[in-house]
């Protein structure tokens, strides 16, 4: 698989191209979510929907799968090659986020046969919509707390509790599910395990959760004697905790295996830069004060920086004292990244950044305002910047734990 | 404004990183650099003498004049690696110097100094005047035509390692415009240099008054190649500066993180409390973060264009990122912090060096921001 030819590769680019050129569909008359945790009305579900499953049938998303699953059995070049292609032609967001990125990686790589089969071409043609119920009300980032109960009984293991802030959670078919099956083991941790969970067996309710912008996105799911079957377990039983961390790797980036395409769109760093020019502030152009273009050239150097980063963790002479430096790092420069450009670009607008979507005179219809707002769900979601921070000295400086 | 950022990495910088890596480290254990902050030349030229036999001060040297033939991508990791150690010595300058010639001397000039300074005879530059203006174009010193030579007039500060230089290329406004010309040290008259004191204790810096100060005709290098020879000194030097800042922060991270490691109060490891740790992951992020900019920079220095703006995105990033490491190293070691014999002292007075020669972050963004939109 390793020696694949520029030329097939560059078969393929063309043919991709072609492919998004035809594709892409045009802007719908409603908002076009972002980033996944934004999808929150049926016509935006049903949108995305049927635009990840026509980019699987095309073949440019899960090529690099193994073709007995429903994956497309190439090598990982060429779903980077279509990865790259979908982000020429601009085109929408995948859907299914946590089946393709993290649950999806996590079955192929720790799956049983039977689970493979069962549950990875639903998840890249977005027939079988995944969400994640890791959270709960009272335990977030010290997700080692879990109380969510499974109890086996016979083949089944029945489930009660509530796990909150799932994203998509009204939508999904399948939850990857961390819950406590031995309430007394000595170690917090080893009482937990890991199920690919129906959520449509009795006894799974989501309730919609309005967030920040008004909007919806993400649930809370209650479990009230639910009954999964034992097969659904991953990992084994009291197992659980470490399935997690895999998964956590896979969310995080910090793992590869991804399916491809992206799940959300970051704002290109030059439409800031145009904004700047002409917003005014103070009855002037934003770019023409001087701390507005100290604080955005700092900001385009950490955008720049990230990149950079990319591509030195892959030149070994470059990383050897910290190997885990950056892979571990890239999640919170990047949603701390997300936030502040968003908060800059409200700054640059003088009194207009106190508008809101829906107001006419607002920049660009309020799309800064709600981005910043919605850039908490980076910052927050998936391991808040300060858990990332703790991982960071603990795990890249060997500081002692918290 | 969506690049395509390069960052190659040569097996020729891949191998003088390993090689400065341990050289250095053998050659600079901190008792060492502070010893030599005592020695007047502030530097062992044993050791001066066997990086010279290494071929580091012809790295960026076309062979035709005794050097190696590489650029100064070759010269980062050995700068990265010895500010690592916080090795003092005029390798910076000279580098600069043997610059200046490269781009802008006379054919004759190079023959005669360039295959010297590969042999480890040292030279300089002095550039800085007490305008303070960072551009390096704004020159107040003067070179008047008389008799057939050049009268010398005004002031020059921060020129490095002066003291142990055999030629001073100094900038001068003739005839209006930019020049530069260069400078027998054995020519000047007593007192024209006098050592600066500054903050960086592991450096050597000089004022040179030029007053009284002649020099031959063909002292000067291609006047009309001046600007572009200034400008292509400004931005080496940038980029060494960063190379510095990144090695200094590095082992400033380093530094600190021993000490929250080791240092109990209140029952537990100081590294436990996240007022600590936290401010100690963003040193180790932004330090990461200005490597990457300088190997941008590194791989891409020359080119137009792209390569200023690396080389000024770099200066800003590893500038701030040692400054901030040294500040907290300081607040971190308490009561400790506040000692000489503290190391953390070393890298801040080291990062203010790194950080205001030839301009700081706020300087540098403003001017990528006139680069950039
Ligand atoms: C948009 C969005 C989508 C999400 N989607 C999902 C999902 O699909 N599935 C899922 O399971 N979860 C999801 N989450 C939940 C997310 O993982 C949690 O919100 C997050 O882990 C924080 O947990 P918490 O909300 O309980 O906050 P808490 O853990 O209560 O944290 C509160 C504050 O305390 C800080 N804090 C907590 N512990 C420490 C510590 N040890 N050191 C320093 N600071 C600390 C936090 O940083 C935070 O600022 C989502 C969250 C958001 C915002
Ligand atoms: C100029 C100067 C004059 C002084 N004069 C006197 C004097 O006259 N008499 C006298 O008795 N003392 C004096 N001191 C000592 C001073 O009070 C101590 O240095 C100070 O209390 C810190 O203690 P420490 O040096 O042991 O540092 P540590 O306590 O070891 O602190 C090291 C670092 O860890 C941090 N840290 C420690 N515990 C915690 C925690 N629980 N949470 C978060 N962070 C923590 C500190 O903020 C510091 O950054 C002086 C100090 C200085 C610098």
């Amino acid at each position: 698989m390793s020696d694949v030819s520029q030329k097939e590769l560059d078969e393929f680019r063309a043919g991709a191209r072609a492919w998004f050129a035809e594709n892409v569909p045009s802007e719908p008359d409603f908002m076009l979510p972002l980033t996944f945790m934004e999808v929150g009305t049926q016509e935006q579900f049903d949108f995305l929907r049927d635009w990840q499953r026509k980019c699987y049938e095309a073949g440019y998303l899960g090529a690099a799968w193994p073709k007995e699953y429903g994956g497309g059995g190439l090598a990982q070049a060429f779903q980077d090659v279509a990865t790259q292609e979908m982000h020429r032609a601009g085109g929408p967001i995948m859907l299914n986020a946590i089946g393709i990125n993290w649950a999806g990686p996590l079955i192929l790589d720790m799956g049983s046969e039977e689970q493979r089969k069962a549950y990875i071409k639903g998840i890249l043609s977005a027939e079988d919509i995944w969400c994640q119920g890791f959270s709960e009300p009272d335990h977030g980032s010290d997700l080692g707390n879990a109380q969510t109960r499974a109890v086996r009984d016979g083949d089944d293991y029945v489930i009660n509790g509530s796990k909150i802030w799932t994203t998509q959670g009204n939508y999904a078919k399948y939850m990857i599910l961390l819950a406590r099956t031995d309430p007394d083991a000595p170690r917090k941790y080893d009482g937990l395990s890991f199920f690919l969970a129906p959520m449509t067996v009795p006894g799974v309710e989501t309730v919609p959760i309005k967030k920040l912008t008004g909007e919806y996105g993400f649930t809370q799911t209650f479990f009230t004697d639910a009954r999964i079957p034992a097969t659904s377990l991953i990992g084994g039983e009291g197992k659980g905790w470490a399935v997690a961390m895999r998964t956590l790797e896979y969310e995080r980036g910090a793992r590869g295996g991804q399916a491809g395409g992206y799940v959300t769109v970051y704002p290109d760093v030059g439409e800031v830069v145009e904004l700047a020019k002409r917003a005014l502030r103070n009855g002037h152009p934003a770019c023409e004060d001087p701390i507005i273009r100290d604080k955005l050239v700092k900001l385009l150097a950490t955008y720049r920086g990230l990149q950079l980063n990319g591509k030195r963790s892959r030149i070994a002479p470059l990383v050897q004292d910290k190997p885990m430096s950056l892979p571990l790092s890239s999640k919170l420069i990047a949603t701390e990244f997300y936030r502040e450009i968003n908060q800059l670009a409200m700054a640059m607008q003088g009194p207009r950044g106190a508008y809101y979507v829906g107001e006419p005179e607002a920049y660009d219809e309020g799309i800064w305002q709600r981005s910043y707002l919605n850039a908490f769900s980076g910052t927050i979601g998936g391991g808040t910047s300060q858990i990332q921070h703790n991982i960071i000295g603990e795990h890249v400086l060997g500081l002692p734990k918290s | 404004m969506e690049r395509n950022v390069t960052l190659t990495f040569s097996e020729e910088q891949a191998e003088l990183l390993e090689v400065a890596q341990n050289f250095c480290r053998d050659k600079s254990p901190v008792p060492t650099v502070r010893k030599l902050i005592e020695d007047d030349l502030g530097y062992d030229p044993a050791v001066w003498e066997e990086m010279v036999a290494l071929g580091w001060l012809g790295i960026a040297v076309p062979e035709e004049f005794g050097g190696v033939g590489l650029s100064m991508a070759e010269v980062v990791p050995v700068v990265e690696q010895m500010s690592r150690r916080l090795m003092g010595g005029p390798f910076v300058p000279a580098t600069l110097a043997a610059q200046a010639l490269i781009a802008g001397g006379t054919e004759k000039q190079k023959s005669a100094i360039l295959p010297e300074i590969c042999a480890g005879k040292v030279a300089t530059l002095a550039l800085t005047e007490p305008h303070a203006d960072w551009n390096l174009t704004h020159i107040e010193a003067k070179a008047v035509e008389e008799g057939g030579k050049l009268k010398l007039s005004g002031t020059k500060i921060f020129v490095v390692d002066a003291a142990s230089a055999e030629w001073i290329v100094a900038s001068v406004s003739k005839d209006g415009a930019p020049a530069l010309v260069i400078i027998e040290k054995s020519t000047l008259p007593e007192g024209a240099l006098r050592r600066e004191v500054v903050a960086d204790e592991t450096r050597r810096s000089f004022r040179l008054e030029l007053d009284g100060v002649t020099v031959p005709a063909d002292a000067l290098l291609d006047v009309s190649r001046a600007k572009e020879t200034l400008d292509h000194i400004d931005l080496a030097a940038s980029l060494l500066l960063s190379a510095e800042a990144c090695g200094a922060a590095a082992s400033c991270v380093d530094y600190t993180v021993e000490y929250l490691q080791t240092r109990k109060q209140f029952g537990k490891l100081i590294g436990s409390y996240q007022s600590l740790k936290h401010p100690t992951v963003d040193a180790l992020v932004a330090y990461e973060m200005a490597r990457s900019h300088l190997y941008n920079a590194a791989c891409t220095f020359g080119q137009q264009g792209e390569g200023e703006i690396a080389v000024r995105m770099a200066k800003s990033e590893a500038s701030d990122a040692l400054s901030f490491a040294a500040d907290r190293a300081i607040q971190f070691h308490g009561g400790f912090g506040f000692t000489y014999e503290c190391d953390a002292q070393l890298y801040r007075r080291r990062s203010m060096w790194c950080e205001y020669l030839h301009g700081d972050g706020p300087y540098q963004r403003a001017k990528l921001a006139d680069l950039l939109f």
